[in-house]
């Protein structure tokens, strides 16, 4: 059974996004997702100051498996991205939560409330 | 409605993601696919491969008419239990499948096909029979389960779980098998290292799996099958090579037998009047990446494309196989379109990994 923490938001397309006490944007992918792509091996992330509209497929993550790609929960520039994440990409698989890939200054503070709750994500991946 | 082999049970009790391979419901893996792979390379693994068939060819005219059917030459074989790979192509010399067949007598033989292209090969040899008017029998071995142990101490701990299987197989050279009652052992496989392909009845098949799980072999699926077939340099069927795809073009020239001219098998006269178009070489990403199916390469000579791409674990760096213009020769460097950006690649020979040990 997949980790679905309660503090954190998601979307449909199976992103984790923390909101900061700064009103940034910590964002990741879900251990359903790891658990899905099978042994992580490759990250590209989105450069700081790329302006990203939410949907909009901004990083792409390779498991030995596939190619995947990830995508902006909400609108907004991307102020870091995650190195340490780059550099050992199986930190995906150990710790799915632990391994953010970039943080977002979005747009509007107000699209966050959009986003999925630990219910809606955790109905989402059952149905899948 | 997904087909189970005998062990299905045994992969999901114990935890394995489970996937759709060809219409059967397989283990994709236990965990870590990498691990998995790793346990290949330097202890022992094994792998449920049920979903392949097993067919027994008996008669008179089994000899003639595999020398008819298949690319490959079966009057190679001389010792009882001695394999031999070849393709079997379709009269534009396409690939149909490619299959190992073990010979036991003129008259006697076991042929080993994928799982995804079974009916179709079934179908195909029956009607040859048929038009031939061979005296032969064609028996589909559905009753049968295929557990292969793999690895530098594969055959220490297959005779570790099962010690009535020592003596009839210490002495096997690879690409060789012995029978023992019903069950047929065979030095074979499709990952680069030593070990057996185990074919036994199916009701023993979770008994026999569990007593080599007990011995320390550990349960690997088919995501690390793969990523171990391609660095052994082994073709995937439907992947690297299919109906629409000469051997010639696929790597598999020296799977294909001209010697005796009077030897006519189907696709013969194709192959004859189309010599080798491409060649396939190895890639190994200089960039940072990760090589797939069906990209474009670019060379001095011309465009190519990629067959099959992984992460390799061994090497920890991007591998593929490429179909590419005769031309291009290994230690060269080519660019690969990798969604839509273009990186920096290595063409070596085939295999990348042996026994272990990296090659490249």
């Amino acid at each position: 059974m997949s980790n679905v923490p309660a503090e954190l938001k998601y979307t449909k397309s199976h992103e984790w996004i923390r909101v900061e006490a700064d009103g940034s944007l910590t964002i990741g992918v879900t251990d359903h997702a790891q658990e899905a792509l099978g042994d992580v091996v490759f990250l590209e992330l989105p450069e700081a100051g790329r302006q990203v509209a939410a949907g909009e497929a901004c990083a792409v993550i390779e498991s030995v498996k596939a190619a995947s790609d990830i995508y902006a929960p909400v609108d907004g520039e991307v102020i870091a991205s995650n190195q340490d994440a780059v550099d050992a990409p199986e930190s995906v698989n150990a710790d799915a939560y632990a391994a953010w890939l970039f943080k977002l200054k979005p747009a509007n503070a107000g699209d966050v409330a959009a986003l999925l709750d630990t219910q809606g994500y955790q109905a989402e991946i059952a149905n899948a | 409605m997904a087909k189970h082999t005998p062990l299905h049970a045994v992969h999901v009790a114990a935890g394995a993601r489970m996937v759709d391979f060809a219409g059967w419901d397989m283990p994709v893996n236990y965990g870590s696919q990498i691990e998995e792979h790793h346990v290949v390379r330097r202890d022992a693994g094994m792998f449920d491969v049920s979903h392949m068939l097993g067919l027994d060819l008996e008669g008179p005219d089994a000899t003639t008419w595999l020398r008819g059917l298949l690319a490959n030459d079966v009057t190679k074989l001389h010792e009882p239990g001695k394999a031999l790979y070849s393709c079997m192509l379709n009269p534009d010399g396409g690939v149909i499948d490619d299959l190992i067949v073990y010979y036991f007598s003129p008259t006697s033989y076991r042929i080993v096909v994928n799982a995804g292209t079974a009916d179709k090969d079934v179908a195909w040899m029956r009607q040859r029979i048929a038009a031939s008017g061979a005296n032969v029998t064609l028996e589909s071995r559905r009753d049968l389960a295929m557990i292969a142990v793999q690895g530098p101490n594969a055959r220490d701990k297959t005779w570790a779980a099962l010690p009535d299987m020592r003596a009839a197989s210490e002495g096997l050279k690879p690409f060789s098998a012995a029978r023992i009652g019903d069950v047929l052992i065979a030095r074979t496989g499709y990952t680069g290292e030593d070990g057996f392909e185990i074919t036994l009845p199916a009701a023993r098949a979770e008994a026999v799996w569990n007593a080599l799980a007990a011995a320390g072999v550990k349960p690997c699926g088919l995501g690390a099958r793969d990523t171990l077939r391609l660095e052994a340099g082994m073709n995937l069927y439907g992947q690297d090579m299919d109906e629409t795809v000469s051997p010639l073009d696929a790597g598999l020239a020296w799977t294909v037998d001209l010697k005796d001219e009077s030897r006519d098998f189907v696709g013969r006269a194709a192959l004859v009047a189309n010599p080798a178009r491409r060649k396939v070489l190895g890639l190994i990403l200089e960039d940072k990446g990760v090589l797939r199916a069906h990209m474009t390469v670019f060379t001095a000579a011309g465009e190519g494309e990629t067959t099959s791409g992984s992460f390799s674990p061994s090497l920890e760096k991007s591998i593929a196989f490429a179909r590419l213009p005769l031309g291009v020769e290994p230690g060269g460097v080519v660019e690969v379109d990798i969604r839509g950006r273009r990186l920096k690649a290595r063409t070596v020979k085939l295999p990348f990994v042996r026994n272990g040990k990296a090659l490249v």
